[in-house]
């Protein structure tokens, strides 16, 4: 082996990487913003509707899971445009991808977390006089929400390493930013090992936050 | 409708083609991963602290980085380091270790679910390390193991999607070139989404009723 490793050229387009690693956190924040959204209105639809709705809920939810994200990509940023008369930028379009994939996923989540709401709470709501939807809004998403923190988590780390995707539509994120680098420097094996910590250490950073919210607002049984 | 159907029967053999790539590369990743995972995962939780803690490490850090870096890491990277692949074996190598880490998950789950009794019951009655393995504790651990892998096998498949970035003609590079010659994307993507669909969609469902079927399983 006589590779000579520099990592200079590394240091130089560092900027490439620190913004591609911000970048890659914003996308996956709002995906799971509108994803979060998404889920949880068809999650309280599911779980208050008949067979028909679930029906395609489920088609939503089983189409998504089951197709590759990059092929969503492709459809979403090639395909759509030619039959909907709409233009958007890559980074729109990744972010509209993402948050349905989100969604899909996330719709799974929250109604297994409104399954998980003990029925006793509810019964109680009901014995206080609240409404149908003061008990939704002031017993039944509450409670949810802290039962599915830790899915929730689950699901953001996933879709922050889902975002070097973005990659191949040109989004400027990490993935990108290191083709970007080793395009120019052909110092390869450097720009992926620099990348690979960075995603380390983004990712397990996010972790340990994410794992603190959950310890304080566990739910004791 | 009928321009529709045409781009369908002349894309229809080169997706075929690209298909037989993608179950191709999903069949030796589940199978490389499938062994490699389990000799882990049983080093893992019987091995000598030093080697749980490499496992554990190494486990930990492809899990923590995307499949597509991980990709592009290996068919990028190695060659430099004196390692040369081509273009299929760095995507699958790639694509199996990240499975490995997987199914090394899946065998922690489902053999730390076994009660400790039943691995001191099996020394009690005289039985070596294999055998303990072989006739007590693998045959409870394989209903845990089953559903959650099966499932796995989905994200096996369509990571198998990724290969198409190194320029391996599979399914869905098997679509980008057809799009590239008739300039009609949508109904292409469409029908390249439902493919998928069909093999992941039949997988996941062949996992919920595996659950069912070991649902009777207590604690």
């Amino acid at each position: 082996m006589n590779y000579q490793l520099s990592f200079t050229q590394i240091w130089r387009h560092f900027d490439k990487l620190s913004y591609g690693v911000l970048l890659s956190i914003e996308l996956a924040v709002i995906a799971i913003l509108i994803g979060a959204v998404i889920g949880l209105t068809l999650a309280v639809i599911y779980v208050s509707s008949g067979r028909v709705v679930r029906a395609f809920i489920s088609a939503y939810v089983e189409f998504i899971r089951n197709v590759p994200l990059l092929l969503l990509v492709y459809l979403v940023f090639y395909g759509l445009p030619t039959v909907v008369n709409i233009a958007y930028d890559a980074s729109t379009s990744f972010i509209v991808t993402l948050s349905v994939y989100a969604g899909a996923y996330l719709v799974e989540v929250f109604r297994s977390g409104l399954d998980a709401v003990p029925k006793g709470l509810l019964d109680a709501g009901k014995a206080m006089g609240l409404t149908p939807w003061q008990r939704l809004l002031h017993v039944r998403l509450p409670t949810m929400t802290r039962i599915t923190l830790p899915a929730l988590s689950n699901t953001f780390i996933s879709l922050f390493k889902d975002t070097s995707i973005a990659s191949v539509i040109a989004v400027p994120e990490l993935t990108f930013g290191a083709q970007w680098i080793n395009n120019r420097t052909f110092r390869i094996v450097e720009v992926y090992a620099v990348t690979t910590v960075i995603y380390l250490v983004a990712g397990y950073l996010i972790l340990f936050g994410l794992r603190m919210l959950e310890r304080r607002f566990r739910v004791e049984r | 409708m009928g321009e529709l159907i045409d781009a369908v029967v002349y894309a229809m053999p080169f997706l075929m083609g690209g298909l037989g790539t993608t179950l191709l590369v999903s069949l030796i990743t589940v199978v490389l991963s499938l062994v490699t995972g389990v000799v882990l995962g049983v080093a893992l939780i019987y091995g000598p602290q030093p080697v749980r803690w490499v496992i554990r490490l190494l486990t930990d850090c492809i899990r923590g980085i995307p499949i597509l870096v991980l990709i592009f890491a290996v068919y990028y990277g190695l060659p430099p380091l004196g390692l040369n692949l081509s273009s299929f074996w760095a995507a699958v190598f790639a694509l199996s270790l990240f499975k490995t880490a997987q199914v090394i998950e899946y065998v922690r789950g489902a053999v730390s679910s076994i009660p400790r009794g039943q691995m001191e019951a099996a020394k009690s009655i005289g039985l070596i390390f294999p055998q303990r393995l072989r006739y007590v504790i693998f045959p409870q651990a394989t209903r845990r193991f089953l559903p959650p892998w099966v499932n796995g096998v989905t994200d096996a498949v369509k990571g198998s999607a990724l290969v198409s970035l190194l320029g391996v003609v599979d399914l869905m590079q098997a679509i980008n070139q057809v799009i590239g010659r008739t300039y009609e994307p949508m109904p292409l993507y469409l029908l390249g989404a439902v493919m998928y669909f069909v093999i992941n969609y039949s997988l996941s469902s062949l996992s919920r009723v595996l659950e069912r079927r070991y649902a009777y399983i207590k604690e």
